[in-house]
């Protein structure tokens, strides 16, 4: 648990980067700090580390004033990763990776094989030890990034816009890389960005804040697009919170419809939309019976379907988006093994969020 | 007359005034100067690029030393100390210090700032962040900056001469005093070419030294040897 009481940070030359900041990042959770340029966020996450120090207020890690320890040993117990990665051009990925169990006195042995262990945890092939940064991509060299911070099994880690210089193909893999590690984990993390949208969909709760250092609304990501504290909040969230806030809601009770499939080489109705499935009942795509003429169904007559709504990790969004993007109009819903459960529409989904919002939810 | 005969000639390279004797102490007094000008210039330039402060030192140092006359401050020196080896020693050395200074600060000064960073928020101390990151990283430019002394520091040690020591310069101000012409050529060749010798090994050194990973972007060579485009024929461009 790390915990922001009262911190301010002024500059010499006069601004105040962070203005009486009291907040608590939980323990084993992403909090995720946002907001536009200049409004503190990157300051506060350097003062947890001590890379700066606050002009007054306290920082407690797990309980204890970091102002106590020494700067240099506290920095070895607490991950930290940097946009432009910042591994050491001149040393092999494995010896960036092993740099601080080696800080530790760990001898090179272990602190290699734990090296090679942590590359294969974020996903990086053991091939790649010997080969030095400028050898790899942006997106793994951010991944060594990661694992170099995690080599010495911090239970705290910060991360300073970590994914913001690679390609958004890249990044959200990055992202999903992260949750994916987190919930192997537990680690409390805090989390810088300028994204919102990176920010509503890593964190476990968001710090919004505003130009001048101060805290603006610090709250779970559903409740952030759903209830933004003021105004300044609401254009800083953005276009479409309303869509993307349907994320936050469960789509646990949202009825399901039939849908009538057939498979490839079979004839097809006339005059409605049919689901095409293979063996497995997984969804090929949608033949349009109108068209067609009832003949039977040709692979190459297949209308792309839209997105899948995934019922086991279903959100009302997912359930929308496959209802919207569908060319029937009936979103395809599937189960964990991609099999075809029913269909859904979108005004099941709204009636859903009607009940939802008379249940009390923070839509 | 044949001005390459006096080099060939057997008879000059052996004895303690020949060819051999002189390269000999000629390398002696680049090595020393060398060793001192290291010895000064890397720490400082160091401790400066490290810390930040005094950088505008550097700066204006190694341009106004630069600018000295070598031969006018030899004899300035040896004025003040006498005849010896300390007056060359001294001027040389000098001569040595900016561009070894000015490499280890600029070189220092250059690692990326967030490679630093990532250091310090590790947990490196100053002292580790200095020798173990920025140092290695500085070294391309630090070998780049001794081999500039090298070059000057063997072409000028020939000024030693000029107040009764030995080196190579020997043969070009003895040559001068009694227009034995062959002769200044020889030991101008001979300055020439330990010059060339002295950066190749050098560059062989720096090849040893530097971390691969600091070569501009390794395995990246192939694609660059790929044959220019049939367009930039000169028959093609015409038509």
């Amino acid at each position: 648990m790390i915990e922001f009481r009262a911190v301010t940070k002024r500059f010499p030359d006069g601004t105040t980067a962070v203005d009486r900041l009291d907040l608590v990042a939980g323990a084993g959770r992403i909090t995720v700090f946002v907001g536009p340029s200049g409004c503190g966020k990157t300051t506060s996450l350097r003062m947890v580390n001590r890379m700066i120090e606050p002009t007054s207020g306290s920082i407690l890690v797990d309980g204890t004033d970091i102002a106590s320890r020494d700067p240099a040993q506290l920095r070895r117990g607490i991950g930290y990763v940097i946009q432009q990665s910042g591994l050491f051009p001149h040393r092999t990925i494995v010896d960036n990776v092993a740099t601080v169990p080696m800080l530790l006195g760990w001898n090179k042995r272990r602190a290699r094989a734990r090296a090679v262990e942590l590359m294969e945890l974020v996903g990086l092939t053991p091939e790649l030890a010997k080969r030095y940064p400028a050898q790899l991509s942006g997106g793994q060299q951010q991944r060594v990034g990661v694992a170099r911070a995690l080599a010495a099994d911090p239970p705290v880690l910060l991360m300073d816009e970590p994914f913001s210089a690679v390609d958004p193909v890249v990044r959200t893999s990055l992202q999903d890389e992260l949750l994916r590690l987190q919930s192997e984990l537990g680690k409390t993390v805090v989390f810088v960005t300028h994204d919102i949208d990176e920010a509503v969909k890593l964190g476990d709760k968001v710090a919004v804040f505003r130009t001048g250092g101060v805290l603006a609304q610090y709250d779970e990501p559903g409740v952030l697009l759903s209830r933004p504290a003021d105004g300044f909040v609401d254009s800083f969230v953005g276009r479409d919170r309303g869509y993307r806030g349907l994320s936050f809601v469960s789509s646990d009770g949202l009825p399901i419809g039939e849908v009538v499939t057939v498979r490839v080489g079979q004839p097809g109705p006339a005059e409605v939309w049919t689901l095409v499935v293979d063996e497995e009942r997984r969804p090929l795509g949608w033949f349009d019976g109108r068209s067609a003429g009832g003949g039977p169904v040709d692979a190459d007559d297949l209308v792309p379907g839209g997105s899948l709504y995934d019922t086991g990790s279903g959100s009302l969004r997912a359930a929308l988006d496959a209802a919207l993007s569908s060319p029937s109009g009936r979103g395809v819903a599937v189960d964990d093994e991609g099999r075809v459960l029913g269909s859904i529409g979108a005004d099941d989904v709204l009636r859903a969020l009607a009940d939802a919002r008379r249940a009390g939810a923070a839509v | 007359m044949n001005y390459f005969g006096w080099l060939f000639d057997p008879a000059h390279w052996s004895g303690p005034q020949g060819i051999a004797a002189r390269l000999v102490e000629h390398l002696g007094y680049t090595a020393l100067t060398l060793l001192i000008a290291i010895a000064v210039a890397i720490p400082l330039g160091a401790w400066i690029g490290h810390s930040g402060r005094g950088g505008f030192l550097v700066v204006g140092s190694a341009n106004g030393l630069r600018a000295l006359p070598t031969l006018g401050l030899l004899v300035l020196l040896a004025g003040f100390i006498g005849i010896g080896l300390l007056g060359p020693l001294v001027a040389l050395v000098i001569l040595a210090i900016p561009p070894v200074l000015a490499g280890t600060y600029a070189g220092v000064r250059n690692v990326d700032p967030a490679v630093v960073d990532a250091a310090v928020g590790m947990g490196m101390r100053g002292r580790a962040v200095l020798l173990r990151v920025e140092l290695p990283n500085a070294l391309p430019l630090i070998i780049g900056g001794i081999r500039s002394a090298v070059l000057q520091v063997i072409s000028t040690a020939t000024i030693a001469a000029y107040v009764a020591l030995g080196g190579l310069g020997r043969f070009i101000i003895d040559g001068l005093a009694v227009r034995d012409y062959p002769q200044m050529i020889a030991g101008s060749i001979l300055v020439a070419l330990l010059a060339i010798v002295a950066d190749l090994v050098l560059a062989g050194l720096q090849k040893l030294l530097v971390s691969p990973g600091l070569r501009a972007v390794p395995g990246r060579r192939g694609p660059r040897a790929v044959p220019a485009p049939k367009t930039a024929d000169p028959a093609a461009r015409a038509a």
